[in-house]
């Protein structure tokens, strides 16, 4: 069983990296166009903000499924998601750039766009940063707090996508409404736990009526045994 | 074919070496004078294409020869289009259903010949040159086109504009039948229209081309007739012309009809005035290679010491 599991793991890791040699693909074969610098920018982002609606796919799932499995899946992706934003910014600092640094300030001074890229950027860094589990330990609480900022990051991100078009919003549109859906469900799961919480003097029952919380509280289980 | 696969080496290559002095790219740009002024010069490689409709032409008072031309694939296939698509690739194949024989322009306001002149007829009474002028997109991107026209002054002054005639108007091609955006009244108020302040409009940078590389123009670039005006960002550069009107007083242009806070009537390349959502200090040229720097955009692409003198007193700030 943890076999067959180690597979669907490395299969899924590569999946995710398809993109990335897709795009090597075409920098080889010169498949990108008269703007290539621009098209593999462009590629690395639209990727980093698809991995990122992916990773925040996997709880809503899990609820909803009532299968408590795939917290690992939720991690590789947000890593993926890490991944390819960071070779979305070195592309713009090294491939279009080329450390120009004060090309770039001001490029970032008057580009109110990237101020939103930039954001989303750093949280996810910060996430990926504290991806071992030492460092999930030490933060104790706050390593959960701390992921919660990846609400953030994903408006972030499509404000950074809005902001930088011309009128054509249709991609954008796209996003925005796979994001406001996934933050909905959150939503909608936060305010049924405070109601419960308030109808029900806190009880060890409580646990079986809140779906979050159960599987929050049986993926510490999962932890400590670990 | 040879010899034009070289060109295009060294059209990624000798990319305005005063910008970026590193000495990695002055010493390829002097390999690159060297070889192409003792292998082949520039005119040999335009006129390279045995296909070429037009050979020989004499240059324009402004033409610059000292900028290399960038590659004519990458031009054809990257153009901004948004009657037919608001992706550059749809666009370009869409544009090939535009039906542009016979083409006709209506010419009206406060002049004392209006009326409708057929291209051809307008043609034969123009002296066409070429024109090697920077482009320079509002989307931070850029390019040197040898264009081929002739002088938009010449033209308008055959109209015999009134004294009250203080800007001109253009309105682009109305085909909704084949331009999918028309039809569906999406992003902007259809037909495109620009505008130009009459000594703009007269100024002898200002062109209509009618070709590039020496050969009729592509219709996703324009055919069969656009304005080119190279100290103002690509969208004011209208092309598909089917109507000029002079009027007393100005026009709103499409771009700033639908979003005035981001484009305004003047539209001149400036470093210094971002747009509202991003820089305009650089640029990305067409054709550069990886990890070649964005090129430093100049103020009025360039064109500084020919047009400066119109904006003399004006705030480019506000009037941007």
């Amino acid at each position: 069983m943890a076999l067959r599991l180690n597979n669907l793991r490395s299969s899924i890791f590569f999946i995710c990296l398809i993109p990335f040699l897709w795009l090597l693909v075409d920098i080889v074969f010169d498949n990108l166009g008269s703007n290539p610098i621009q098209a593999i920018h462009i590629r690395l982002g639209d990727w980093s903000l698809r991995f990122l609606c992916l990773t925040l796919t996997i709880t809503p799932i899990q609820i909803i499924a009532n299968w408590r499995g795939m917290s690992a899946y939720r991690q590789m992706l947000g890593l993926y998601t890490f991944f390819y934003a960071s070779l979305h910014i070195m592309t713009y600092i090294i491939v279009d750039q080329f450390f120009v640094w004060h090309v770039i300030g001001i490029d970032i001074i008057e580009s109110p766009y990237i101020w939103f890229g930039l954001l989303a950027y750093i949280i996810v860094f910060l996430l990926a940063i504290t991806t071992p589990k030492s460092a999930k330990k030490r933060m104790g609480k706050n390593w959960k707090k701390l992921h919660r900022f990846i609400y953030l990051a994903a408006i972030g991100a499509v404000v950074h996508y809005f902001w930088q078009l011309k009128g054509n919003l249709a991609d954008p549109l796209f996003y925005l409404i796979i994001v406001t859906l996934l933050l909905a469900f959150r939503f909608l799961v936060w305010v049924k736990n405070r109601k419960f919480n308030k109808m029900m003097i806190p009880t060890r029952k409580k646990a079986l009526v809140l779906p979050v919380r159960q599987i929050e509280a049986s993926e510490a289980i999962v932890e400590q045994r670990e | 074919m040879i010899i034009k696969t070289k060109n295009e080496i060294l059209a990624s290559e000798i990319t305005d070496p005063s910008i970026f002095k590193e000495r990695r790219k002055i010493i390829k740009a002097l390999f690159a004078t060297l070889v192409s002024s003792s292998v082949i010069s520039p005119n040999r490689v335009l006129a390279a294409n045995n296909n070429s409709v037009w050979n020989n032409l004499s240059k324009g008072d402004f033409s610059n020869n000292k900028l290399t031309p960038t590659p004519a694939e990458l031009i054809k296939n990257y153009t901004n289009y948004y009657e037919f698509s608001f992706n550059k690739k749809d666009s370009t194949e869409l544009a090939q259903h535009l039906k542009i024989d016979p083409w006709s322009i209506e010419v009206t306001g406060e002049i004392e010949k209006p009326g409708t002149f057929y291209l051809e007829d307008i043609l034969r009474q123009q002296v066409l040159q070429e024109f090697i002028y920077r482009f320079r997109c509002v989307e931070a991107w850029s390019m040197v086109v040898p264009w081929v026209g002739f002088s938009l002054g010449n033209l308008l002054k055959t109209f015999k504009p009134l004294s009250s005639a203080y800007f001109v108007k253009f309105t682009s091609v109305h085909q909704p039948e084949i331009m999918p955006k028309q039809q569906n009244n999406a992003m902007l108020e259809w037909p495109y229209v620009e505008s130009l302040r009459i000594d703009e409009a007269m100024h002898p940078l200002s062109i209509f081309a009618v070709g590039m590389y020496g050969n009729t123009l592509p219709k996703q670039n324009g055919a069969p007739l656009r304005l080119v005006v190279p100290w103002k960002y690509g969208f004011k550069s209208i092309k598909a012309i089917v109507k000029i009107e002079f009027l007393k007083r100005p026009p709103i242009s499409s771009w700033s009809k639908s979003a005035p806070g981001e484009y305004g009537f003047y539209a001149n390349v400036n470093p210094e005035v971002p747009h509202p959502r991003w820089s305009q200090n650089s640029e990305r040229q067409l054709g550069s290679g990886l990890f070649t720097p964005r090129r430093q955009t100049e103020l009025f692409n360039g064109y500084g010491e020919q047009v400066a003198s119109m904006y003399s007193n004006m705030d480019l700030r506000h009037f941007f």
